[in-house]
């Protein structure tokens, strides 16, 4: 009999070395996994009545601007496509937000599926983090053109994530990555990283 | 590389996108009532124009929307994209 299960988040093994890192910058860079956020994606018609009562269920709108986030209550919603959007919530609360966002969109033709499993999230924030990302997208990441706010699934390294601007003053950015290549991502972060490391005194 | 601009998210690196072949190709009516030469014909004749050509690409890795878009298959200008559904554009 199982006693007792132990939950393990896909970057588990790389806390040490992406604190390091950190450490390594001097605050320059911070990297740190997010692990086991709740996240659920909801599809439907962003003119029909279940945006609305979404809405309402949530206390924040599903934003209709292309690859913008809105935040509040503890929940961000991204914009994923003009009829798709990502929850995203603190860890543990997956089966809770899961039945609000059912029961707000009730028999309509909407689709609302936890996929809490099938990305993690890193923490890429300091004042050089727009330049260590740069390394490895195209996007333009200047506050500019992907201030507070903006949201984005790109190519990062030639892997698929979602990426969101924080709104803290800060520079600093949630990087969505699919469970089985986040350790490609988080090896090519940390060199990627090696750049911004302080010369030894 | 080429600077493709979503209809949605707006420029993106080529690498994001998935190419569909030429744009505007009916599913004919009533298939099982062509002859071999005509089904032949519907599968795999498509134009091949120098200059501005309607195609079907899709935004793979980011907002994942089939669109279309009018290219110079000469210059690989981008002259034109617009949403499924739309209809073509005039280009210059
Ligand atoms: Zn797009």
């Amino acid at each position: 009999m199982v006693e007792h299960v132990e939950k393990h988040s896909p970057l588990g093994g790389f806390a040490a070395r992406l604190a390091a890192a950190t450490r390594a910058s001097g605050g320059a860079v911070r990297l740190a996994e997010l692990p086991f956020l709740t996240q659920v994606n909801v599809r439907l018609d962003a003119k029909g009545p279940a945006a609305d009562a979404v809405r309402l269920a949530l206390g924040i709108p599903l934003p209709v601007a292309p690859n913008t986030m809105v935040r509040g209550g503890g929940l961000a919603a991204l914009w994923l496509g003009p009829d798709e959007w990502l929850v995203v919530g603190p860890p543990g609360t997956a089966s809770g937000l899961e039945a609000r966002l059912r029961g707000a969109v009730g028999g309509t033709h909407a689709a609302v599926t936890d996929v809490s499993a099938q990305r993690t999230a890193l923490l890429v924030a300091g004042p050089r983090s727009r330049d260590l990302l740069a390394h490895g997208t195209s996007l333009d990441l200047h506050p500019r053109s992907f201030g507070p706010g903006r949201c984005a699934q790109t190519l990062l390294a030639r892997a698929q994530v979602v990426l969101a601007a924080r709104d803290e003053r800060r520079p600093g950015f949630w990087l969505l990555v699919r469970s089985s290549f986040a350790g490609y991502l988080a090896e090519w972060l940390l060199d990627a990283a090696v750049e911004y490391a302080e010369p030894p005194s | 590389m080429l600077l493709i601009p979503c209809p949605w998210c707006g420029p993106r690196d080529e690498a994001e996108f998935g190419y569909g072949g030429q744009a505007h190709v009916p599913y004919p009516q009533d298939p099982a009532a062509l002859s071999d030469r005509e089904w032949a014909r519907y599968l795999f004749f498509r134009d091949n124009p120098k200059g501005p050509h309607a195609e079907r690409w899709c935004h793979s890795a980011g907002c994942r929307r089939w669109f279309n878009a009018v290219r110079n298959t000469a210059t690989n200008e981008v002259l034109a994209v617009y949403r499924v559904g739309e209809p073509r554009p005039v280009t210059g």
